[in-house]
């Protein structure tokens, strides 16, 4: 059994995504090859070559795949796999991992198995579907399992204490159906909502929109997006672009700070899926302790201040 | 130029589906159904392609059974020109979707295929990119805006961190995201006038698809109930626990 | 503006057991007559059957007339009630049960099932359109529309699009006007057209004010060992009695380990401090209801008030160019907590006297006269007839006399008795100040099987367009804070089922009124129970609110 992993990045380093997606391709005990595949990216194959559990970087590095394009970067895996019998090829499910591996999956004539969030066995998986109202246990009968994995169900490998051989693929560029115009990263600017990896909430209990500023000093530590309930955009303290929450956006980070927020049902379901939730609040018997992971009963007046003092 | 695309049948988003307590799957019965809210973003952006002159027809397609048959109504009502079900069961897999896509697409000789990035039951976001590997075609996903040129599409697809802008040679398969239109209301007279619109029935077995599943469900549960975790005291010991015990700081 | 219109023979206002049966009769007799007619429904619901929420025990009898092969057409009446029993709960813990005998015999049910009536009107919409009728979910009437001689011409569907100021968005639709020869209106519980119709032509002139409850009910699905298919149970007294309001509660065992349970509180009630739904989410916990729903898992909320007044409440139910039917004229049986089938039968009794008009005449906007003598003559009138004293003597005498004397105008008398009491006073006339009521503090939730609002809402899978202008529509401004908050405690707080109306006040900061539009489930009870009436309830954009499934 092999494993081939598609890496992200950028061209200069590795997205964290490929940690987790790693870390779930661990749980298969198989030997775990990274592709990285773009141009001028020698530095990510060898940051690649350096992870823990990785035993081989494939590394395709040309012009054709600079902007990654999934037309471009398909044959490649297909190649890959009929050359190396790899019994799973894994991505992590992000825009580009989802944009690229059914791809991949139609032209290895297999099934993909999307958001896999724990791995049973080598070809049985649960995965959420109806937006994580219920869990699936799958099981695939293809002879290559094609997954993508939610990275915060599996935790990210580090750097371990061997180099990985880096193997050069070089290939013919297929006819060009695509071509890459251009790119609006939002880099520095406070981070997108729905792909934060932190993100802290404000309710009804901020009294007004100006005490927003207290959790965006927070968040600005840690490069945390700001969201709210739904009781908090009524009130007029925010727009509702910042409503999380069954009619707002829906959220699954590693980090939710709920502030103020009482726990109505409603809120809660927008962001369940969050890896860890913490909740301050001065009310002891509010609904969100029931489900928060560390619960802070606090005036939140004190207690945000201080969290961004302690952060500081 | 002609626009085929693709509708689904799903539970209707507002609804809450519960899980079967014998484990085999989602209580559907009785359920509101409804078109997949992508799909009929799909929708809207064909026919805004008609619209502007850019498509000179929109055909929706749907596979399915014959309840799907509302759904192409609704796309009908919407302006498409015609539909076609392709009558089959209601539970294949992408794969195997993309594969009778792949058959009606070829047939009706189109330019442009949208569908909407995933359906909100199976959330997989695997059909169109599927169906575009299939064609050997350009693939636009995650669309938030379409432009038809001469001969080619330009699209800003939505990814992580920002907004990407390609360029796509014909034929081209596009998938909807939230953020593409907002797809309008379909008036009384529109639906009266979709009564009348041609929708043809297509047996599966007429396209020689393999459409066998390649998945099987063992069980389908609910998720866990998250259970209330630690109090802590003080802020300090909230932010050492969040470094040193979860990891996530 | 100009509108876009269309033209039908017949447009019915609702898509429930009356304005189906109605359209559903309709097409029935021009098919067999050989002649043309259009009829279409308008339903503000995503789809027939979304808003619809009742115990319920049908009684097949309207159902029988109307479709008698309904078995072999697989209309879903899945199970016969078994058996049934009625309680007096005389504490949180006690309960008494009322022997046969001392039941009044409109509360035996044999022959009748338990039903989703929210299924039915399902399949009541599908043979309708099998039948030719033209169903429209997800499309409000906001209007009725009238000619220059004032006779009513069709009704104008919502406009879609608006946003919360009420200026056109970009996909703004105009609502379109319906024409027909009859508008048959259909709403059910205080139809806000009904309301209308009646202020406008004056139908209730002769009789009592209407009379509501507020019925809240909830699914759940039960372990196999406590779940008995075919149990009906109704219960009065605590913890109603508490609080000094009338009503009572009802469970049924349905198929599929599912129990309906529920309360209707009559909403005469005086104390403004009463919440409809925290007196339903204690019930659960006397050992009566808890019994059988320990262990099990709450599946479905929903809350609709029904009208109650009987014979003495209905309002003259014909007008130029219409007729009010089913429960937005008020047809439902109180005596026997029925009303879907009093409710079809109106509907079908309306779609013959128009079928007959119409084929004889037809010109638009008449006056069907004609119908309250075929009414008159029918089963539903002499049904009514009998059980008439019996709402008015629960409110004159309160359960346990009210109970008595309805039991022996029932059973010994089959209603008889010559006289026929009457119950003048309206309902949201009927609240104390807040300083002559007594508090009333509720347990919290237990959340295994009480709940809060919230949660219950969320069950009840309501949604709005976000963006569109409010529509609970306050006729004065002021009267929430300035009347109802000093005088009556704002009790808008507490008998919403769905935690729309809140009075928030910061610290040192002066009362707001906020209105939670996208929770409401549609019950109307802010319309009837308002102190002020300055709440008129006008239907949101349409397909919002509940998605009730099998409900």
């Amino acid at each position: 059994m092999s494993v081939l992993i598609i890496a992200e990045h950028d061209n200069r380093s590795l997205k964290p995504a490929t940690f987790n997606a790693i870390g779930a391709a661990r749980k298969l005990g198989a030997d775990i090859h990274v592709l990285v595949a773009g141009e001028g990216c020698g530095l990510v194959a060898e940051q690649a070559a350096r992870l823990e559990g990785v035993s081989l970087v494939q590394y395709a590095d040309a012009a054709q795949y600079s902007a990654q394009l999934a037309e471009q970067v398909a044959p490649v895996v297909l190649e890959l796999v009929r050359l190396n019998g790899y019994s799973h090829v894994i991505a992590p499910s992000t825009a580009a991992g989802k944009n690229l591996l059914p791809r991949v999956a139609a032209l290895l004539d297999v099934a993909q198995i999307s958001d896999v969030i724990e791995v049973v066995s080598a070809d049985t998986f649960v995965r959420p579907v109806y937006a994580g109202n219920a869990l699936l246990t799958v099981r695939s009968a293809d002879s290559v399992k094609v997954l993508t994995v939610r990275t915060t169900a599996f935790t990210g490998v580090e750097a371990g204490t061997t180099i990985a051989r880096i193997v050069p693929v070089v290939m013919a560029a297929p006819k060009a159906l695509s071509t890459f115009l251009g790119a609006e990263l939002k880099a520095s600017e406070r981070a997108d909502l729905t792909t934060a990896k932190v993100v802290i909430s404000g309710g009804r209990g901020m009294g007004n929109g100006e005490n927003f500023g207290l959790l965006e000093r927070v968040a600005d530590k840690l490069g945390a997006a700001v969201g709210a309930s739904r009781a908090a955009v009524d009130a007029g303290y925010v727009s509702n672009d910042l409503q999380v929450g069954q009619t707002g956006k829906i959220v699954a980070p590693e980090l939710y700070i709920a502030v103020g927020i009482s726990g109505a049902i409603q809120h809660l379901a927008g962001m369940k899926d969050s890896k860890i939730i913490v909740a301050i609040n001065s009310d002891e018997d509010a609904p969100i302790f029931r489900i928060a992971d560390y619960g802070l009963v606090a005036d939140l007046f004190e207690a945000v201040p201080a969290l961004e003092a302690e952060l500081s | 130029m002609k626009v085929v695309v693709a509708v689904k049948r799903v539970a209707d988003a507002n609804v809450k589906v519960r899980v079967k307590s014998d484990g085999t799957g989602v209580e559907l019965g009785n359920v509101k159904m409804a078109i997949n809210p992508f799909c009929e973003i799909a929708v809207e952006a064909a026919v805004r392609l008609k619209e502007s002159g850019k498509a000179s027809e929109v055909v929706a397609v749907s596979v399915g059974t014959d309840a799907s048959q509302e759904q192409l109504r609704t796309a009908l009502a919407m302006g498409a020109d015609r539909a076609i079900l392709v009558k089959g069961a209601d539970t294949l897999e992408p794969l195997a979707v993309a594969k009778v896509l792949k058959a009606i697409v070829q047939r009706e000789a189109a330019d442009i295929v949208v569908l909407g990035k995933q359906s909100i039951d199976g959330d997989n976001n695997q059909t169109g990119q599927m169906l575009s590997a299939l064609l050997d075609c350009a693939q636009g996903a995650f669309a938030s805006s379409i432009e038809v040129g001469d001969g080619n599409v330009t699209v800003t697809r939505e990814v992580d961190g920002g907004l990407e802008t390609l360029q796509l040679t014909l034929p081209a398969v596009l998938t909807a995201d939230l953020r593409l239109n907002e797809p309008r209301y379909a008036s009384l007279p529109n639906i009266m006038k979709a009564k009348k619109k041609p929708l043809d029935v297509v047996a599966i077995e007429e396209l020689g698809v393999d459409v066998s599943p390649r998945l099987t469900v063992l069980k389908v549960v609910e998720p866990a109930e998250r259970q209330a975790g630690k109090r802590v005291s003080s802020v300090k010991e909230l932010v050492e626990k969040l470094r040193n015990e979860a990891g996530v700081i | 503006m100009q509108r876009e219109s269309m033209e039908f023979d017949v447009v019915v206002v609702g898509g429930g057991p009356a304005g189906l049966s109605a359209a559903i009769k309709l097409r029935q007799l021009a098919v067999q007559n050989g002649v043309e007619l259009s009829v279409c429904v308008l339903e503000k619901g995503a789809e027939v059957g979304a808003h619809i929420m009742s115990g319920a025990i049908f009684e097949p009898r309207a159902l029988d007339e109307l479709f008698p092969d309904w078995a072999g057409m697989k209309a879903p009446l899945h199970t016969p009630v078994e058996s049934d029993e009625i309680y007096y709960l005389n504490s949180a813990r006690g309960a008494v049960r009322v022997p046969d005998l001392f039941v009044p015999a409109t509360m035996h049910n044999q022959g009748n099932y338990i039903v989703s009536l929210g299924n039915l009107c399902r399949w009541l919409g599908e043979q309708a359109e099998r039948l030719g009728v033209e169903v429209f979910p997800g499309f409000p009437a906001a209007d009725v529309l009238y000619d220059e001689q004032g006779r009513v011409k069709g009704v104008v569907t919502a406009d879609m699009g608006l946003d919360k100021q009420g200026k056109p968005k970009d996909g703004f639709v105009p609502g379109i006007e319906l024409h027909a020869k009859q508008t048959l209106f259909a709403e059910g519980c205080r139809g806000h057209l009904g309301k209308s119709l009646i202020q406008r032509f004056n139908l209730d002139a002769e009789v009592d004010a209407q009379h509501y409850g507020l019925g809240i009910k909830e699914i759940w699905e039960v372990p196999e060992f406590q779940h008995r298919p075919g149990l009906v149970v109704h219960s009065t007294g605590w913890p109603l009695k508490e609080a000094k309001a009338q009503g009572g509660a009802f469970m049924y065992h349905l198929e599929d380990r599912q129990v309906v349970v529920g309360q209707v509180l009559d909403l005469n009630y005086a104390n403004p401090y009463l919440s409809p739904f925290d007196e339903f989410q204690q019930l659960k916990h006397h050992p009566l209801f808890a019994e059988y729903l320990s262990g099990g898992k709450r599946i479905s909320y929903g809350a609709r008030a029904i009208a109650k007044g009987g014979l003495q409440s209905l309002p003259r139910m014909h007008f130029p160019g219409g007729l009010l039917i089913g429960c937005d004229a008020g047809t439902l049986n109180f005596a026997k907590i029925k009303g879907s089938h009093t409710a079809m039968k109106s509907g079908m009794l309306a779609a013959e006297v128009v079928f007959e008009s119409l084929r004889d005449n037809p010109e638009p906007g008449l006056d069907l006269a004609n119908y309250a003598n075929q009414f008159r003559q029918s089963w539903l009138y002499e049904e009514l007839y009998q059980q008439r004293n019996f709402g008015p003597a629960m409110h004159r005498f309160g359960n346990l006399v009210g109970a008595a004397y309805a039991w022996l105008d029932l059973n010994l008398f089959k209603g008889r008795l010559p006289w026929t009491l009457s119950d003048p006073a309206p309902d949201h006339d009927r609240l104390l100040p807040a300083r002559q009521a007594a508090r009333i503090e509720y347990p919290k939730p237990d959340g295994v099987l009480s709940f809060d609002k919230l949660s219950s809402v969320f069950l009840s899978n309501t949604n709005h367009e976000e963006d569109q202008p409010c529509h609970l529509t306050l006729l004065s401004s002021v009267v929430p804070l300035a009347v109802n908050l000093p005088i009556y405690a704002e009790p808008a707080q507490r008998y919403c089922p769905a935690g729309v109306y809140e009075v928030l006040q910061e610290k040192g900061a002066e009362p707001v009124l906020q209105i939670n539009a996208q929770n409401c489930l549609h019950c109307k009870t802010c319309d009837i129970k308002d102190p002020s009436q300055n709440i008129l309830w006008r239907p949101p954009e349409g397909g919002g609110g509940p998605s009730y499934t099998s409900m």
